[in-house]
Order: structure tokens, then sequence, then C-alpha cells
């Protein structure tokens, strides 16, 4: 298959690809011994994509999170669960393009769910305003897990922004106010909450909906406090340098494994989500599924007090007790 | 320790970034220019006579401005700062923790403890503004947290002064965390039907201000504090176009519903004082 957007360290793999094509094309018109030579070379596309994914380095994880062929939240939605049917409006401005969310069902079981989006093409990117929400969005987000408290639905939410909107309506509506508000409201959830980054995890603007008793996250995402490039800006104050920034930072799924942060990786097929959709969805499915059947036990004040708990203890210092 | 000592407004001079000190006894006035005498400075606990500017304030000035006289008992200021994740940038970040260290006598970038207001028992913090930025790592998370769960224990409300550029990058997702610990222990500070008053001061930006800082009951802010979640470069630098006059200013903000009001310095004590009084006064039952 041919991908429409190669990453700059795939164009090996984009070359060989090329080249399959041509002789695919060639064979349609007859060509002799083509059949072997495309066999050979798809196997050496296939070795070569696995050992660059077998390796990736932090920016390059970026990139993948980047994808643009990726799949976005409603993707996910609509192939995990079913009968999903969008809410809309935080009934204070507006309804946020930004965060969708809404009923559905997963594996029969009534659940909200609720995450970023972001647009395919030029005109649903600016309507989606490229997945990064306003205070509307995260007040949206906020009435939903309300609803699913109320009627006693486990709640699932899908990260994919760079970060909350930085712009002069989004202050004077109160951003900060907005996600702060979502961060106190979600620790006191007295219904499951698993938050799965499937893209970028940008900041407060993903933790705004991310404050979770499980926390999955997709082999190729990634999770920060601010984006390398910005790091790369502030601290190098030289935004080339975003490769160091996103190595430094931790910001893949490994890492942050390591650290304590999430609680488990969902494979992605060789070459990220977007080359075997489908595949993705399956896994995904499955690891939600078993998170919910796990959490579905436990009683409420139990939940709440374990959630608690987990974002109480994340933190490393160190202490003088002589003072 | 030194912040333990009576006459501590000699030190905010030497600390503070928004002044400049041409000579020992002068310090001028970042907003109009004005020189004003030392004394002068103090006695108007940093803010300018002439045109009424705030001067930024180390976290222990903070709190003698604000805490009775002798009554601040500080709490866990044996909690420093690790480089967890071993980051380097420029620099080490164990380098600039330690520069921040010896030049601020802080183990990072915030001050808690008890004491009275106007006789009335709190919970208080205040951020140190010149410890890198006022950055929030694990360790202001971890001392805000301990603060309100033992305001919780001892039924006491919060008073918290931010003074903050955000989350620390250096401790990348465990800064970003904070945000979330500090909020469910607010969340638990509510149900248990304690009041917290969260101060605003110049500059309180980016995690802070999306977490615990935007959460209080009662939001007070000082005039002109530069209050917002992104910071005003990178906002002009998205939407390319010149941001409006005062715009994430305290007053601003006031005009837009996000804060309770505004209180000048010298106001302050007495204005929080009276608020924890009336939300907290117990009443015969009539
Ligand atoms: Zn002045």
């Amino acid at each position: 298959m041919v991908y429409r957007h190669w990453l700059d360290f795939e164009k090996s793999v984009e070359e060989i690809e090329k080249k399959i094509e041509e002789l695919k094309l060639r064979q349609s018109e007859g060509g002799g011994r083509t059949a072997e030579e495309i066999d050979k070379l798809e196997k050496k596309s296939k070795k070569l994509l696995r050992d660059i994914y077998s390796r990736l380095t932090p920016s390059q994880i970026t990139q993948v999170a980047r994808h643009p062929d990726r799949p976005y939240t409603a993707d996910y939605i609509t192939a995990v669960f079913d009968e999903f049917m969008e809410l809309h409006g935080d009934r204070c401005f507006k309804d946020d393009p930004a965060i969708i969310g809404g009923l559905a069902r997963l594996d029969g079981v009534p659940v909200v769910v609720i995450g970023q989006q972001k647009g395919r093409n030029a005109k649903e990117k600016v309507l989606r305003n490229f997945g990064m929400p306003h205070p509307e969005g995260y007040r949206k987000a906020l009435r939903l897990m309300d609803l699913a408290e109320r009627f006693g639905r486990p709640i699932f939410t899908f990260i994919d922004t760079p970060g909350a909107y930085p712009g002069i309506g989004a202050e004077e509506r109160g951003q900060s106010e907005a996600i702060a508000a979502n961060l106190m409201a979600m620790s006191a959830l007295g219904v499951p909450v698993i938050s799965t980054v499937v893209g970028e995890g940008g900041s407060g603007g993903a933790l705004a909906i991310g404050v979770a008793d499980r926390m999955l996250m997709l082999e190729y995402s990634t999770y920060s406090v601010i984006s390398p490039e910005g790091c790369a800006a502030i601290l190098w104050k030289d935004g080339s340098k975003a490769d160091l920034a996103a190595k430094s930072l931790r910001i893949d799924a490994q890492s942050l494994l390591k650290l304590g942060i999430i609680d488990r990786i969902v494979k992605e097929p060789v070459g990220g989500a977007h080359r075997d959709a489908p595949s993705t969805f399956k896994s995904l499915k499955t690891a939600l599924a078993a998170q919910m059947k796990d959490l579905a036990s436990m009683d409420t004040d139990a939940l709440v007090e374990n959630r608690y708990k987990k974002f109480r203890n994340i933190g490393v210092y160190a202490e003088d007790r002589r003072f | 320790m030194i912040w333990f000592k009576k006459d501590l407004f000699s030190r905010n001079h030497d600390d503070s970034k928004s002044v400049k000190v041409p000579v020992g006894l002068w310090v001028k006035c970042e907003n109009c220019g004005e020189i004003i005498y030392k004394k002068e400075a103090e006695r108007s606990l940093d803010v300018c006579p002439k045109c009424n500017y705030h001067f930024r304030i180390s976290a222990q000035s903070r709190i003698n401005i604000i805490a009775d006289e002798g009554s601040f008992k500080e709490e866990d200021a044996g909690v420093e700062p690790v480089d967890a994740l071993d980051f380097k940038d420029l620099k080490k970040y164990r380098e600039r923790i330690k520069a921040s260290q010896k030049e601020t006598g802080l183990k990072d970038a915030i001050i808690s403890g008890d004491a009275l207001i106007n006789g009335q028992k709190v919970m208080i913090a205040a951020f140190e503004f010149s410890f890198m930025g006022g950055s929030m790592g694990s360790v202001v998370g971890e001392k805000i947290t301990r603060m309100i769960e033992r305001a919780i224990e001892q039924r006491r409300g919060v008073v918290i002064f931010s003074s903050s550029g955000g989350a620390r990058m250096q401790e990348s997702i465990l800064s970003l965390m904070q945000m979330a610990k500090t909020s469910a222990a607010l969340a638990r500070l509510r149900q248990a039907g304690l009041p917290y008053i969260s101060v605003l001061t110049d500059p309180t930006m980016g995690g802070v201000t999306a977490s615990f800082a935007m959460l209080g009951d009662v939001i007070i802010a000082e005039p002109r504090a530069l209050i917002g979640f992104a910071g005003p470069r990178v906002i002009a630098e998205t939407i390319r176009q010149t941001l409006p006059e005062g715009f994430q200013r305290a007053e601003y903000l006031l005009e837009h519903g996000m804060i309770d009001m505004i209180v000048e310095r010298k106001m302050l004590k007495d204005t929080i004082s009276r608020i924890l009084a009336m939300l907290t006064e117990r009443r015969e039952a009539e």
C-alpha cells in the first residue's frame, strides 16, 4: 500500500514502495519475472520498516503521534463503541468542535465517551481548531462527566491535542478556570474513568480530561508538560533543539510507563496505527473492555480513594527531616 | 532559619526581580521609573508611592505582611527538589536548583505553614518567584498538598499566594501531574466545608493558574497582576495580532468575571481575615 504521507525517517521504505508500485504497474502490462522481484522487495520493505520502528527516537515518535493519517478520536469511538450518540454544548457559550463526546455502548454496557478531535482536511482542521479546545470544550466535557456520574456510567476519554488553545477568547472565558475545574471534579468522580492518549497529550489541555483511574497510551503517542518545540524555545532558546527537548522530557509511552504515570501501553502495528487501523481498534477495544471489567467490581469509595492516592503519590523529592 | 527572623523586609529588595537597586538606599520603580527611598518603599509594603505599582516580593515578605507577628510556623521546610529525570538543557537542572537555593535561601519556590491572620487559624503558603520563576515541580505540589491535607485534619482554612510562571519544565510530566494532585486535595478541602482563598499576584501563569490558583472559594488579585493560562507572547504569535490593552491583567480578569476582587497590598490582610470570618464564624442557632 502506498501512503500519501511519509515521514522523513521512513524515506528508505518509501523508495522501495515506489519501486514496488512501478513493478506492479509493469506486471499488469505483462512483465516477466517481476512477481518474484516484487515479493523480494516487499519482504525487504517490511523488514526495513520493522527495523526503523524498533528504535524510534522520542522526536520520531512525536512525528508518528502527529501523523496526518493517524486515526483520530472519532475513528476510535466509531470502531470501538456501538450506538455513539454525540451530545453538544456547554450550556454557557457554545459547542466546541475540538472536543466531542456523548453516549455510547462498549460490549453492550452504556458508557460516556469524551475526546479531543482533530480535523483531517484543511476545512475540518480549522473547524476542529487543530484539536485545541477552548474553555467551552472543557466545560462540555465536565457536563458530560457529571451526567455520567449521576447515571452511574463509566467514562472513557481520548486524548489527542497539542494543548488548550492560547487565544484571546480562551483567556477571556477562563481557560485556566475551565481546566482547573475539570481536574478538581474528575478527582472526585464516583464512576470509573479510563483515559487513553491516542495521539498527542499536550500539557494541561490533555490532563483536563485525563484525571483517570487507568491511563493508557497507544505505543506511538506522546504525553508531555510542554511540546518539544515549546520547551526548546524556552529552555534552549532555540526552537530547532526540539529533538533534544523531546528526549529530555520523556514524552514517550515507554518512559511514562517506567515513571508510573501510565498503566498500560497498547501496541500499534509496525509503522504506526494508520498502517493498520482495524487492528489498532481491536487492540484498544480489548484493552478498554478489560479495564472496564476490572474497575466495575470496585465500590465507589474505594474507586475515589484509589484515584486520589494515585495522583497524591506522584512526585519525586527528597526530605530532610531535621527541619 | 532565616525566615524566622522578625526584621525581614530588608531581604526582599535584594531578591525581587522588579526592583533595581541603583545604590543601597534607593530603589527604582520598574513601572514609572520613580526613584524611591528604600525606607519609604518598605513602609508602603513595596508598592510604588507614585504609581501604585505592586513590586514582586519574596515569599517571606508576603508572609510577614499577612500573618500575625510571630504566629507563622513553617512546615515541610526539609522537602527538597530532586533531579529525577536527569534533565539538562543549557544548564543542568541540578545546577539550576543549587543556584536558586543559594540566591533565595529556600529549598524550592514555596514556603508553607500555619499562622494566625487577625487571630484566625489558617494554613498559608506563598510562592517565591525568584526561585526558578516560582515554577511548580514535585516539591511545590507536595507542599501544597500536605498543607491542604493538614488543613482538613486541623479544620483550618487555606490561603495561597501564587506567583509563578507555571509548571517546571525540568520535571516534565511529574510537574504536570502536580496540577491534578493539588486540585484533588482541594476537592477534599471543599468536601470538608473549609474555605480556600486564592490570592493571585504578579505573575500567575500556566499550570499554576490552571489548577489550584483558579479554584479559590474566593479569588483575589493584586492590582495589575499578570494572570493567565498561556503567556502573552505565545498568544500573540498564535493569533498574529497585537493583544488588547491591559490583556491578562487583574483588572481585565475582574471585568471578565474570572476573579472576585482586586485588593491593594495594604488592605490584603484585613480583607482576607474578614472573608474568613464571614465564611466560618459559628452562629448560635436562632
Ligand atoms: Zn511607580
